[in-house]
């Protein structure tokens, strides 16, 4: 079975660094961007390792200001 | 081709909101806005806003709107209801507003069993005003008004809405719900939905309480609070049905 790939799109000047989506990542790949700030002033959530990302959306899930996009890829893509 | 399995619904308005970095009111309001969508009601919905943080949803919401005066929301609701029965009529609306000032027109709205729609964000505290004690703070639990928690032989114990406005004939569904995590706002979209759905199946009054948080006023950091809510305020408000539509005769 062809393993599920997923891509995670932040709308970075949303968000308010709330942090929860980071609790909620069954792997872990979500994180603040400790060495950037948004225009709120705030450090926007992030992915750096988006190939592990399992395109569950339970981090858009649990976004209160609908910061996140989530995608499922394809093989082919 | 990638599939979109997450994007921001078409139900709310493309602004961002006000609140406090994570306030739950962010997600309830997509909630709302999503089953409005799913159910192809969103062109014929109308939205009463209440006072209080969320008095601002009619600037969120993609749909009519109307302002009422703090607790009126269902009396306000159910003028609307009456004129347009064909519509779909919710009110939005948070604990200082419902279960304080405006309990006489949710319960006369409720046990008149108007057909509308109640979304109840229930964070035990007064958010907008300054984190004062509601009539749903917690026994002990500190606010501006009760600085060394919630004394019970002072001022009672919290009031639970659900559980009251169960005990009456006109509910049709009530349900209790929260959004601490993702499966628990996948449940509470379910339940909105079917609450909408019960009222467009003209069955009676629909509410959903929905346990919220309050990190500004409460102290706490955002995932801070979303612990203290399941720790403390669950026990204390039980999840559940707590009218179902299928009892209704």
């Amino acid at each position: 079975m062809a393993k599920v790939r997923g891509k995670v799109t932040f709308k970075e000047h949303l968000c308010k660094g709330c942090e929860l989506c980071t609790t909620v990542c069954p792997v872990d790949i979500v994180k603040m961007a400790k060495d950037r700030i948004n225009t709120k002033g705030y450090h926007p959530a992030t992915v750096d390792e988006m190939e592990k990302c399992i395109a569950c959306g339970n981090c858009a899930t649990i976004c209160p200001d609908t910061v996140i996009q989530v995608e499922r890829l394809r093989d082919n893509d | 081709m990638a599939e979109m399995v997450f994007q921001r619904t078409k139900g709310l308005q493309d602004r961002p909101f006000h609140y406090c970095p994570g306030c739950t009111h962010g997600i309830i309001h997509r909630l709302v806005a999503e089953a409005l969508v799913e159910l192809d009601v969103l062109d014929k919905a109308i939205g009463v806003a209440p006072v209080g943080c969320s008095v601002f949803a009619y600037d969120y919401f993609n749909c009519d709107m109307q302002e009422a005066a703090h607790g009126r929301a269902p009396a306000v609701a159910t003028g609307i209801k009456r004129v347009h029965p064909d519509k779909v009529v919710f009110s939005y609306q948070g604990d200082g507003d419902l279960a304080s000032i405006g309990t006489a027109e949710i319960v006369h709205a409720a046990m008149r069993g108007e057909k509308i729609t109640t979304i109840f964000v229930n964070n035990a505290i007064y958010g907008m005003t300054g984190g004062q004690m509601a009539p749903t703070t917690l026994v002990g639990q500190k606010a501006t008004t009760s600085p060394f928690g919630r004394d019970k032989d002072h001022a009672g114990s919290p009031i639970r809405i659900s559980e009251m406005l169960a005990t009456l004939d006109g509910p049709a569904y009530i349900e209790r719900v929260t959004v601490t995590t993702p499966a628990h706002v996948r449940k509470a979209k379910r339940a909105i939905k079917k609450a909408f759905q019960t009222q467009i199946e003209g069955k009676g009054f629909t509410m959903v309480e929905v346990l919220s948080t309050c990190p500004t006023n409460w102290g706490l950091t955002p995932v801070e609070a979303l612990r203290w809510l399941e720790e403390n305020m669950i026990p204390y408000y039980p999840l559940g049905v707590y009218k179902a539509p299928e009892e209704v005769k």
